[in-house]
């Protein structure tokens, strides 16, 4: 099994540890690399889009064709990951900030983001979440964004305060938060099992 | 939900705003519509400044914190995280910007330093820190302050990047060293790095004509005894020495001018890069801001960095290091 951990700019080495680690766990034999040009990712088993700055990371990503290699390999069905500023790019619907910065979005998940929805840093914070498949996890929200509405194909994996932050629409799964950050790799060995079906 | 269980600025959360920085260039500027133009460009953060640096060192004087107003207009102006500097050692400077909402603060010696003994005890503080250093011992204690992040000093405002590398040299080769060290040895190093702290202490003690040997129930800075200080810098320098790096992010910074140079300071292992008066110092801010983040993501391919470095204009001037009347760097060890 080959996973690639888009490299351009964020928490990259930390999904790729992480990754590593839920491989173990799970007995899968396999290689996880960190991708920072094209022609990779279309020979993968799975992609996972990393936290960092969404604006930073759409213009590498849509500059270097890294984009349209992960919307074939989700039109394939192999899974694709995206947490925090991941999670903003997965997305078909973005938010005023998304628009003003004009920020291309792979519209792989049919729900609308807000951005920076709960502050600024100093408002970032981590809590216990109830995730559907995966149990209590701790959860570390940066800056984070989050998503305000959902379309009928997308499954809500965990919410809160008033808004969805875990979402699955068939092999596409969203993330607020970073479970990259944790050493916690449940989050990771779902995504490998969601590669093996 | 339990509100009690909602946790704010832990340790996780201000080295994990960090990590989203890697790989990306954070760039000074001092107006929003800078702020637009290094956000258009594909900066993963600005610095919030009254001046570059650059400026900074010709106009000379005390240079302070920047005017609130101005901070608050460049975070109107961009989406990304706008971090702000204050003094060395200004407590007071740093709540200010921590009250504004700034993402993170640079305690800089590109300031004034404020304070000749201590920096602030940053883990006191919801937002993150950024601090400079010149060698594993600056960077440590920095980190046991709280840091959530180091970069080099280099020499701001120069466009030189020589003491940059000075300066990531002179931290792979401590990490080196210390990797071939059994741990009784390190536990000798971080005794020499907690030496520092004692400085307001002794000169005390001196004047006073009072026994000058440091006990390590001494309390010599904050709350902290100087055998508390010790304990912790060994904990991190064993962490160093596990992990053959910082256990925070390390980017580069000081004198970093053309794309070139971004792509060498990541060669030599920064996690990212600051560019201070680079930008908007040359002669197309536009052209240099954009080359310089395809630089820093591309790094290890020769032929990007020389693709992208064609016909940007001029690199800021620059000044030679052994010319200068004012070495930043020196500020706050």
């Amino acid at each position: 099994m080959r996973i690639a951990v888009i490299g351009v700019q964020g928490a990259v080495e930390e999904h790729v540890v992480a990754t590593k680690k839920a491989m173990q766990k799970l007995g899968i034999d396999g290689e996880v690399l960190a991708v920072r040009r094209k022609g990779i990712v279309s020979k993968s088993d799975g992609v996972i889009i990393p936290g960092g700055e969404s604006t930073t990371i759409s213009r590498l990503m849509f500059r270097d064709s890294i984009a349209s290699e992960i919307i074939e390999l989700a039109e394939e069905g192999k899974p694709v990951m995206g947490t925090c500023a991941g999670l903003i790019l997965l997305s078909k619907h973005g938010d005023e900030q998304v628009e003003k910065t004009k920020t291309k979005l792979l519209g792989l998940l049919d729900v609308w983001i807000k951005r920076n929805a709960f502050g600024r840093q100093r408002e970032s914070f981590q809590v216990k979440l109830n995730v559907k498949y995966v149990g209590e996890f701790e959860a570390v929200f940066i800056r984070a964004p989050a998503i305000t509405k959902v379309g009928e194909d997308v499954e809500v994996l965990a919410t809160f305060e008033d808004y969805i932050v875990a979402v699955k629409q068939d092999n596409v799964l969203g993330l607020a938060f970073h479970p990259e950050l944790t050493e916690d790799t449940r989050v990771h060995e779902f995504f490998l099992k969601m590669a093996l079906d | 939900m339990k509100l009690e269980e909602l946790r704010f600025g832990t340790e996780l959360i201000k080295r994990g705003f960090a990590k989203m920085q890697k790989g990306g260039v954070i760039m000074d500027v001092t107006n929003a519509e800078q702020a637009q133009i290094a956000e258009d460009a594909g900066a993963v953060a600005v610095m919030a400044l009254h001046k570059v640096p650059a400026d900074i060192r010709a106009s000379g004087g005390v240079a302070r914190m920047a005017d609130p107003k101005k901070i608050q207009e460049i975070m109107d102006a961009v989406t990304i995280p706008v971090m702000a500097k204050c003094r060395i050692g200004h407590v007071a400077e740093a709540r200010a910007l921590e009250a504004i909402g700034v993402d993170m603060i640079d305690e800089s010696e590109v300031l004034t330093p404020a304070d000749v003994f201590f920096h602030i005890d940053k883990r006191k503080f919801t937002v993150p820190f950024v601090c400079g250093a010149r060698s594993l011992g600056e960077a440590v204690r920095r980190i046991w302050e709280g840091a959530a992040m180091i970069r080099t000093k280099g020499e701001a405002g120069t466009g030189n990047v020589v003491e940059a590398v000075k300066h990531m040299r002179i931290m792979n080769q401590s990490i080196a060293q210390l990797q071939r060290m059994p741990d009784e040895k390190v536990y000798a190093v971080a005794e020499k790095y907690a030496e520092r702290y004692v400085e307001l202490t002794r000169t005390v003690r001196q004047e006073m004509g009072l026994p000058e040997e440091i006990k390590p129930d001494d309390v010599v800075y904050e709350e902290y005894t100087f055998e508390e200080i010790v304990g912790g810098i060994y904990e991190i320098l064993l962490e160093v020495k596990k992990m053959g790096r910082l256990p925070v992010v390390n980017f580069a910074a000081g004198g970093i001018a053309t794309p070139a140079d971004a792509a060498f300071m990541m060669q030599l292992g920064a996690d990212g890069v600051f560019v201070g008066s680079g930008i908007f110092k040359s002669s197309n801010p536009e052209a240099y801001a954009r080359a310089i983040v395809e630089a820093v993501e591309h790094w290890d391919e020769p032929e990007v960095v020389a693709e992208v470095s064609k016909g940007i204009g001029e690199a800021m001037k620059g000044l030679e290091v052994s010319q200068l009347s004012v070495r930043m760097q020196e500020r706050g060890i």
